[in-house]
């Protein structure tokens, strides 16, 4: 057990590491640029308004909400005290809803679309792509050109292209929105029918892009483990076929799943653009809006939430590979 | 390098990327010297104009008319007034009027249109019926007007004296124009976007500046990536340490949301295509530095790197002349998809509003936000979106191809 404690100390102790660096890049970067972010937001909001003690009382408000007249070093205590107490201030554009509370509505409908599509994308994909290395030939020869030129495809064209297909032309399924925009939401059957029913198309739009870049990978580290010297000495021992390819494929499954750790953030990244597309309520959305609102507040809070959520996964899927992996284990042994 | 060169034509997913690749280049550069307009000229009046042949009315009816007699014209005429939707409608209609309905036959076109005249009535209110569909049988009625008829059209003007209309001219049903005496004709071929803009002219300027961006962005990042690999696979120690750490630490920090939080604090104001390929750039070069790095630490103990550094070469001249060689066939590789991934990029950010600004040049992305904001996708105009899509997946499909090919070529274990 030793070894793994070490292991899991020590991926812990690089959680935390990088979590404390992309909460100093989510203070600093805005911080970074010329000029000073509560003039820039302040001129942005006052475009068109004449009096000047109103703007000025909006730039003292932004500016004590911000503490931007304070030097860096306590402006960065009272962003790490805001922040531990979940007070992100109040959201510009959907005044007088907090950002906190913008943001706990949102964020379940992201985790609930994205992680579930990506795992599932991630094991159809691995699958066929095991699969097209075992089969070769007629599978292959469709699967691979198929899995390139998905994977190739931008994640919002795809999105947009099954909105058309099956949103506008055959209206299987609803084209925007979480759910019926005449609903509310509750523990109905009507409510939870029509959450399913749009939860389809950007759950399976996250899908297919998921697949094709997976199943390219694991077919080729397939085909490498399928030629590799164990499994010729295998076969010579007479070891029987379906067991030599369960070598095979845990040993070229191992890859895919540091890859899908390193991948999560380029994936959640093209599934928030899905979500847009969508109009789905979730994380994606909210940044939309932020920026569109001009919503500086949201934004800074948004990022700084789905940095969390993509640190927290990776860490999650790295515990993991550390219980699967046949030489951490052997240290466990020891 | 002439037999690399040659080797590398030989893969043929390379040569298919390449001139999927070459050919995009090549109308990026030639169709604004052949068509000198201005791709952010707005010249429509209304939003996404159908694709087609736009003819002028005015200059087609003071072009010399010739006399065609032409047996399905009038067949003709009447389908593009009365499709299969527009008969059943009818149908509708008159069925709720009180109509029995084998008495209506939609397929006698004189039958129905009689039927319709004599019954329809503008003012009636059928029941259920909503508003919408009640205007639409006006305007339905107001566009069979005089459909039957075989009387021509009366051009009249205006007497600038006394104010009376003066005919000055009849247009008869048979009279056509040869299109190519008609002073003015406009084909657009994708149509307009929702400025009115013509979207062929204005996707290959956007186009052309999306892989300026890709270009941009693909060439800081592999730079950047390039120095930092090298230096931490080949200097080592410390240096390497830290820089693994960076590397390590924006590996998992992604790389998007720093773009978003870059790009919103420059503001719209400075968002020019070249700051946004530059942040792009800055916050893409992890993977290069991490791939160059674990190829330059295998390469570090080669004999002749060794030999170099006992025969007293500068850290300079080694990294040059003993390790870039080596790793030169990767790097190109690495530029390649950072390119494409770079366009991504860009076409990312614009969804989210956080594009260039839109006033000077049309990007992918930026043609592909404002088709989102105007729902083209939900109205069913696929020309503002789709053509916007395809090549986009051109440009990185050919770019993976050639990517591919490289590797093949590159790495022996994956030739098939």
């Amino acid at each position: 057990m030793k070894g793994y404690r070490q292991y899991f100390l020590r991926k812990l102790g690089w959680f935390l590491i990088t979590f404390v660096f992309a909460f100093i890049l989510n203070f600093i970067l805005p911080r970074l640029m010329p000029g000073d972010p509560v003039a820039t937001i302040v001129a942005r909001l006052a475009q068109g308004m004449t009096n000047t003690t109103g703007v000025q009382a909006i730039y003292q408000q932004y500016a004590d909400l911000f503490g931007t007249n304070k030097p860096i070093l306590e402006q960065f205590i009272l962003y790490i005290k805001n922040a531990a107490n979940g007070n992100f201030g109040f959201s510009f554009s959907q005044y007088p809803r907090t950002v906190a509370d913008v943001l706990k509505s949102a964020i379940w409908w992201t985790v609930c679309l994205q992680f579930p599509a990506i795992i599932v994308g991630w094991i159809i994909g691995n699958t066929l792509g095991a699969l097209a290395a075992y089969l070769k030939r007629g599978f292959d020869k469709v699967l691979m050109p198929v899995s390139i030129f998905v994977s190739n495809f931008p994640a919002f064209g795809m999105a947009v292209i099954l909105l058309v297909i099956f949103g506008v032309t055959l209206k299987w399924f609803p084209t925007s929105g979480g759910y019926g925009f005449d609903l509310m939401p509750s523990f109905t059957w009507s409510f939870i029918w029509s959450v399913i029913v749009h939860y389809q198309l950007p759950f399976w739009s996250i899908v297919l892009i998921a697949i094709g870049g997976q199943a390219i990978g694991m077919r080729s580290m397939s085909i490498y483990e399928l030629n590799a010297d164990y499994v010729k000495y295998s076969r010579f021992l007479g070891i029987k076929d379906r067991k030599i390819v369960g070598y095979v494929f845990r040993n070229a499954m191992l890859p895919q799943v540091t890859g899908l750790a390193l991948s999560i953030g380029t994936m959640v990244g093209g599934a928030l653009v899905a979500e847009i597309i969508f109009s789905y309520p979730g994380l994606g959305l909210t940044l939309l809006n932020g920026v569109r609102g001009q919503d500086y507040p949201l934004i800074s809070a948004s990022t700084l939430l789905i940095t969390v959520m993509v640190l927290s996964a990776n860490f999650i899927v790295e515990i993991i590979y550390g219980l699967i992996d046949p030489r951490i284990k052997a240290a466990q042994a020891d | 390098m002439k037999h690399t060169i040659q080797q590398v034509f030989h893969s043929g997913k390379f040569v298919v990327g390449f001139s999927i690749f070459m050919a995009l280049l090549l109308i990026v550069i030639v169709y604004p010297l052949i068509i000198k307009d201005s791709p952010l000229a707005i010249i429509g009046q209304g939003t996404f104009f159908e694709p087609g042949i736009y003819v002028s009315v005015y200059d087609s009816i003071g072009s010399t008319p010739y006399i065609l007699n032409l047996d399905d014209a009038a067949a003709k005429r009447i389908a593009g007034k009365l499709g299969d939707q527009e008969r059943l409608d009818i149908k509708e209609w008159l069925v709720a009027d009180g109509i029995p309905e084998n008495e209506i036959d939609i397929t006698n076109t004189e039958q129905l249109l009689d039927q319709w005249v004599n019954n329809y009535d503008p003012k009636q209110k059928i029941e259920g019926m909503t508003f919408a569909k009640q205007r639409y049988y006006q305007r339905l009625d107001a566009s069979l007007k005089g459909l039957l008829s075989t009387e021509g059209v009366t051009i009249a003007q205006k007497n600038p004296e006394t104010g009376t209309l003066e005919e000055t001219g009849t247009v008869k049903q048979s009279d056509y124009v040869n299109i190519s005496q008609v002073a003015n004709v406009r084909v657009l071929p994708l149509g307009t976007d929702n400025f009115g803009r013509d979207v062929l002219t204005e996707l290959i300027r956007a186009t052309g500046v999306s892989l300026q961006i890709g270009f941009v962005a693909g060439i800081i990042a592999t730079l950047i990536g390039l120095t930092l690999g090298l230096l931490a696979g080949y200097v080592g120690g410390a240096v390497d340490d830290v820089i693994m750490f960076i590397t390590n630490l924006f590996t998992v920090i992604p790389g998007f949301v720093l773009l978003i939080l870059i790009s919103y604090s420059i503001g719209q104001e400075q968002r020019g295509a070249f700051t946004v390929a530059t942040v792009i750039g800055f916050t893409s070069w992890v993977w290069t530095a991490r791939a160059v790095r674990s190829q330059v630490v295998s390469l570090r103990n080669r004999d002749h790197v060794n030999l170099s550094k006992l025969s007293g070469h500068s850290i300079v001249h080694i990294i040059l002349a003993d390790i870039l060689p080596y790793i030169a066939s990767y790097v190109v590789m690495a530029l390649v998809l950072q390119i494409s991934s770079g366009i991504l990029a860009e076409a990312g950010l614009s969804i989210l509003g956080l594009g260039p600004r839109t006033t000077e040049v049309p990007t992918l992305g930026l043609m592909m936000n404002w088709a989102m904001i105007y729902q083209a996708q939900i109205l069913g105009k696929w020309w503002a979106y789709f053509p916007v899509i395809v090549v986009i997946a051109l440009i990185t499909f050919s770019m993976n191809l050639m990517n591919t090919g490289l590797d093949q070529v590159f790495n022996p274990a994956l030739r098939e």
